[in-house]
């Protein structure tokens, strides 16, 4: 077992994600060098992790200019969910005036039939 | 973010999905600055994080239905910020085909100038933050999605449309330098054994 054989192992053995194995554990056991290297990683991670509380002040305007792109998206949906609708009552009109005409010709025929067997 | 905000945050994100509006600016006001920091992160720079938030607000808020609260508000609305920043990014390297050079050298070669520094944690961050940004684009959104934000490498690898081998690999290498670049490697370490 060489150093370099664990060049992968040793950044997720600080980060506690791999394991290593026991002939690996037993030459860090004994090899400053990835000892140390294991330290090194331990200490970026911890200040890698550190990083996340760290909040960097936004750009001014920012919050205003998120807000109207929502705004704008918002109206545009609006605007969408209304044409949608109007076309939905078009159509709706369309086919009950179809309906009414269809039932309208169907009384005047047989009215029609009727006063011609009465005649 | 404190839990009592992340709480916060998730009652907004419930109301706004029932379709309060004024909920969803809420949930904006609470948020935008830790994502906007990740857009920063991402991009390297305020104008691409501008729109890179900007885009992922719309995003969050036309795909809102879609959340179904597995996890944090904030873990999803990060992964949207992580893809909006992968198309950003491949935009810009479109027209700067040097960004994707991952064998730039970061800056300050010299990191062990002062040992009194390399000692102090608030140092550490700074030259971890001057490390970060000198890195290539697409090693520093993997090692920060990963170990700043703690994305899984599956999440990380679909959001930045790579395989999951492939954010391991950059995650190595990232770490690999950052590693060199905050500590240095000692004369003649090569890692032969």
């Amino acid at each position: 077992m060489q150093c370099a054989d664990l060049t992968e192992s040793l950044a997720g053995a600080a980060d506690g994600v791999t394991e290593l194995s026991r002939a690996e554990r037993r030459h860090v056991e004994r090899c400053l060098r990835c000892q140390a290297e294991i330290v090194q990683y331990r200490k970026l991670l911890r200040a890698m992790r550190s990083l996340r509380t760290d909040v960097l002040e936004p750009a001014p305007g920012l919050l205003a200019d998120i807000l109207a792109t929502l705004e704008e998206a918002g109206e545009r949906q609006a605007v969408r969910s209304l044409l949608s609708g109007r076309r939905i009552a078009y159509l709706g009109g369309l086919a009950a005036a179809t309906a009414a005409g269809a039932a309208g010709a169907i009384v005047f025929a047989s009215r029609t039939r009727r006063a011609r067997l009465a005649g | 973010m404190p839990r009592e905000v992340a709480e916060v945050v998730a009652d907004a994100v419930a109301a706004a999905k029932d379709g309060d509006k004024e909920a969803f600016d809420e949930v904006v006001r609470l948020t935008y600055a830790d994502a906007y920091t990740l857009a920063h992160r991402l991009t390297g720079n305020e104008e691409d994080a501008r729109d890179v938030v900007q885009e992922a607000y719309l995003r969050a808020y036309r795909g809102l239905q879609s959340f179904r609260g597995d996890a944090q508000f904030t873990t999803w609305l990060y992964r949207i910020t992580a893809n909006c920043a992968a198309t950003q990014l491949g935009r810009r390297t479109k027209h700067r085909h040097d960004e994707l050079d991952d064998s730039v050298p970061v800056v300050d070669p010299h990191p062990d100038h002062d040992p009194q520094l390399r000692a102090d944690a608030e140092d550490l961050r700074t030259r971890l933050r001057v490390a970060l940004d000198a890195l290539p684009p697409r090693l520093r959104s993997v090692v920060v999605l990963r170990d700043v934000y703690d994305l899984p490498h599956e999440a990380i690898a679909a959001e930045l449309g790579i395989s999951e081998t492939a954010a391991k690999v950059r995650l190595h290498r990232a770490r690999n330098k950052l590693r060199d670049q905050l500590f240095g490697r000692r004369e003649g370490e090569t890692r032969a054994g």
